[in-house]
């Protein structure tokens, strides 16, 4: 019997499929089908990009203090950065904009912390993440110790809002959701009917509907004297939201798992706990990964429903924006540039996510 | 595994009945100091099917059992009552002097010592090799890291593959696979292994490695229930061959007598279809 145990390094292709030509060959001319769709592709190109390439940078207009210097056909990016602020901060008082910016930097840092898979000790990454973070992220937006001064919820807006909800409602969807999801398979009749119903209930309402009920119908259940913050009731809506959509993904992927894997973690001695944790969860969570980012990019692109109960979130702003008579027919540029934004972060989640299934493929196939 | 907590609660009422009875055999003082698994009257259902019909087999430690029958006769099922991956719902089974129970406690310490082999292998596919053979001794043992990891490449040199310790299942062959199963169960230190047609799903070239590393582990001594139609390992290595159908032992005996001179029709029959080819 012949066994190699060395990974034999692949050759490289003949010369005739390498380099540009053998791209194009392969790639866009492989076929007269193939040839042809290529070039209609190209006309296409060379029909749409030019105008809009004219419109959004080479008749543009970048700077300026008002509506009155766009001077020039194109884009009135003039409006973006004067509002910069707005978009960016909300209503933010102008003297504590270092606190949010402190908020930023932490964000950056610790989540390159802990996606990035050369940091070290992304373990304690992940612990700040969940632990350290909320609280000195709290602990800086919203003040009221260490002689920072309260800057209330009504002011926040902007980009910052709708990162804070954003990130609330994924680092508490994620968890609740798991343990839903596990729930629903559970064998004690009691835990899996509750997590059903929980799962459907949220499932079936539109966002819209919860937030509506989070700012109006939740009052009603709370006790008179607990206020609760209107933002807060919003991320609570957003997070079950989120939660009952993740148990389903993960759902999923724990019905793709082979029934093997939990005999051979029962079969070693690993409780229902240690299994799910080292042998099942790490599986799941992988498979479940396009289903997972999915849902996140949904959901940071649904927080822009908070405007309609009165938060100020990255779209609400724009839309504020609009309606202002200092800046009449301005709203092409807010649209393209709110889009352009939340695509920009929407794009960034959608290539981690495909890099990190690339990086967790261990050759397994079945 | 989802059912360790829950089964307690389903399976109450079926238990009941048998309660009493369990307790008084749960007492280690019961089973001879050299028997290592005793099957006592074990009765299966799956709803209205009787898998397993009134079980009866004693297993001695080092004892090398082979299980052969047709297909759907319930040897899994039988080996697979033993470490409570299959629940029975009527008599006892012992095995190293505990008897299995509900109690939660009594299921993870028997599984702690009887190691399983699965058909399909089982490995942990996000795992490397050697954290297949480490998790166990780590987190159910609780042995430090070091500890295990040299244990695991003990093992892994006994099966003959140190060399693929740091890759994935993924990138190894079915034989390589099931030689890493049989080392990660071999890592917990079992005092029983129970093999459920380990060369079934590998390819004719690769029987033979797995059914060597088999063969050294039952010449030093180990306890073994091993369901197979490998009649040439059987031959070799077994103490006994046991001939189940329908749910039944149908016959049990040495290698020698049980090849050349079957006693049941059902069994001739068997034998005539296994080894015609
Ligand atoms: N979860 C289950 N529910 C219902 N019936 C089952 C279940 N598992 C097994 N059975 C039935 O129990 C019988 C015994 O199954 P078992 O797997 O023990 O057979 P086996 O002897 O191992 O067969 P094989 O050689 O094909 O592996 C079969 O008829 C099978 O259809
Ligand atoms: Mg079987």
């Amino acid at each position: 019997m012949i066994v190699n145990d060395k990974t034999i390094p692949s050759r490289p292709a003949p010369a005739a499929n390498r380099g540009v030509i053998g791209w194009l060959r392969e790639n866009l001319f492989a076929t007269p089908g193939n040839s042809v769709l290529t070039l209609i592709g190209i006309a296409f190109l060379l029909w749409a990009i030019p105008p809009i390439l004219q419109w959004a940078v080479l008749e543009a207009d970048l700077f300026g203090s008002d509506k009155n210097a766009c001077t020039s056909e194109g884009a009135c990016w003039v409006f973006v950065s004067a509002r910069f602020q707005q978009f960016i901060y909300g209503f933010y008082p102008d003297a504590e904009l270092w606190r949010v910016n402190i908020f930023f930097a932490e964000m950056t840092a610790v989540l390159v912390w802990v996606l990035w898979d050369k940091m070290p000790k992304r373990m304690w990454g992940g612990i700040w993440f969940l632990t350290g973070f909320p609280a000195t992220s709290f602990m800086l937006l919203y003040g009221g110790a260490f002689g920072l001064e309260v800057v209330d919820t009504h002011k926040w807006g902007g980009l910052m809002l709708t990162l804070v909800i954003s990130l609330v409602g994924m680092v508490i969807a994620l968890p609740v959701g798991i343990l839903l999801a596990l729930g629903r398979r559970s064998q004690m009749p009691a835990i899996s009917s509750f997590c059903t119903v929980f799962i459907e209930v949220w499932r079936g309402l539109p966002l819209i509907t919860i937030l509506f009920m989070a700012s109006v119908m939740l009052p009603l259940f709370v006790p008179g004297d607990i206020e609760l913050d209107k933002l807060i009731r919003a991320m609570i809506g957003i997070s079950l939201f989120e939660a009952a959509l993740i148990a389903e993904v993960i759902r999923g992927g724990l019905q793709a798992m082979p029934k093997g894997q939990y005999e051979a973690a029962d079969a070693m001695g690993l409780s229902y706990w240690k299994g799910m944790r080292l042998v099942i969860m790490p599986q799941v969570l992988k498979i479940s990964i396009p289903g997972i980012v999915n849902t996140f990019v949904q959901l940071f692109k649904d927080t822009s429903l908070v405007l309609i109960i009165g938060l100020f979130d990255l779209l609400a702003v724009m839309q504020a924006g609009i309606a202002d008579v200092n800046w009449p027919n301005i709203a092409i540029e807010a649209f393209v540039f709110t889009g352009f934004v939340f695509w920009l972060f929407c794009f960034g989640m959608s290539r981690y996510s495909l890099s990190l299934e690339r990086k967790l493929d261990t050759g397994h196939k079945n | 595994m989802h059912s360790e907590l829950e089964q307690v609660e389903i399976k109450e009422n079926i238990m009941q009945a048998h309660d009493h009875h369990q307790d008084d055999a749960a007492a280690p003082s019961h089973v001879a100091a050299e028997t290592m698994i005793e099957l006592t009257g074990v009765n299966k259902w799956y709803g209205d099917f009787h898998v397993l019909k009134d079980i009866n087999l004693t297993v001695r430690k080092g004892e090398r059992i082979v299980v052969c029958g047709p297909s759907g006769s319930g040897k899994s099922t039988m080996i697979r009552c033993i470490n409570r991956l299959e629940e029975h719902q009527e008599g006892i089974i012992n095995v190293n002097g505990v008897a299995l129970t509900n109690d939660l406690k009594n299921i993870e310490h028997i599984r702690k010592d009887v190691g399983m082999v699965f058909q399909h292998f089982n490995l942990f596919p996000h795992l490397t090799v050697l954290e297949n053979c480490t998790l166990a001794p780590i987190w159910v043992r609780k042995m430090p890291k070091k500890e295990a990891e040299e244990i695991a490449m003990k093992y892994l040199e006994r099966v003959k593959i140190p060399d693929q310790a740091n890759k994935y299942p993924g990138q190894l062959s079915g034989g390589q696979q099931q030689r890493v199963a049989i080392a990660r169960s071999l890592c917990m230190n079992p005092q029983v292994m129970l093999f459920d047609e380990p060369t079934s799903a590998l390819d004719p070239e690769m029987i033979k490695e797995v059914l060597d590393v088999m063969i050294e582990l039952a010449h030093e001594g180990m306890t073994m229930i091993c369901v197979t139609h490998e009649m040439g390992f059987a031959r070799t290595v077994a103490d006994r061959v046991i001939f189940m159908d329908g749910g039944q032992i149908i016959e049990e005996n040495a290698p020698e007598p049980f090849f050349n001179n079957p006693q049941s029709d059902r069994t001739k029959l068997f034998l005539s279809q296994i080894l015609s080819h």
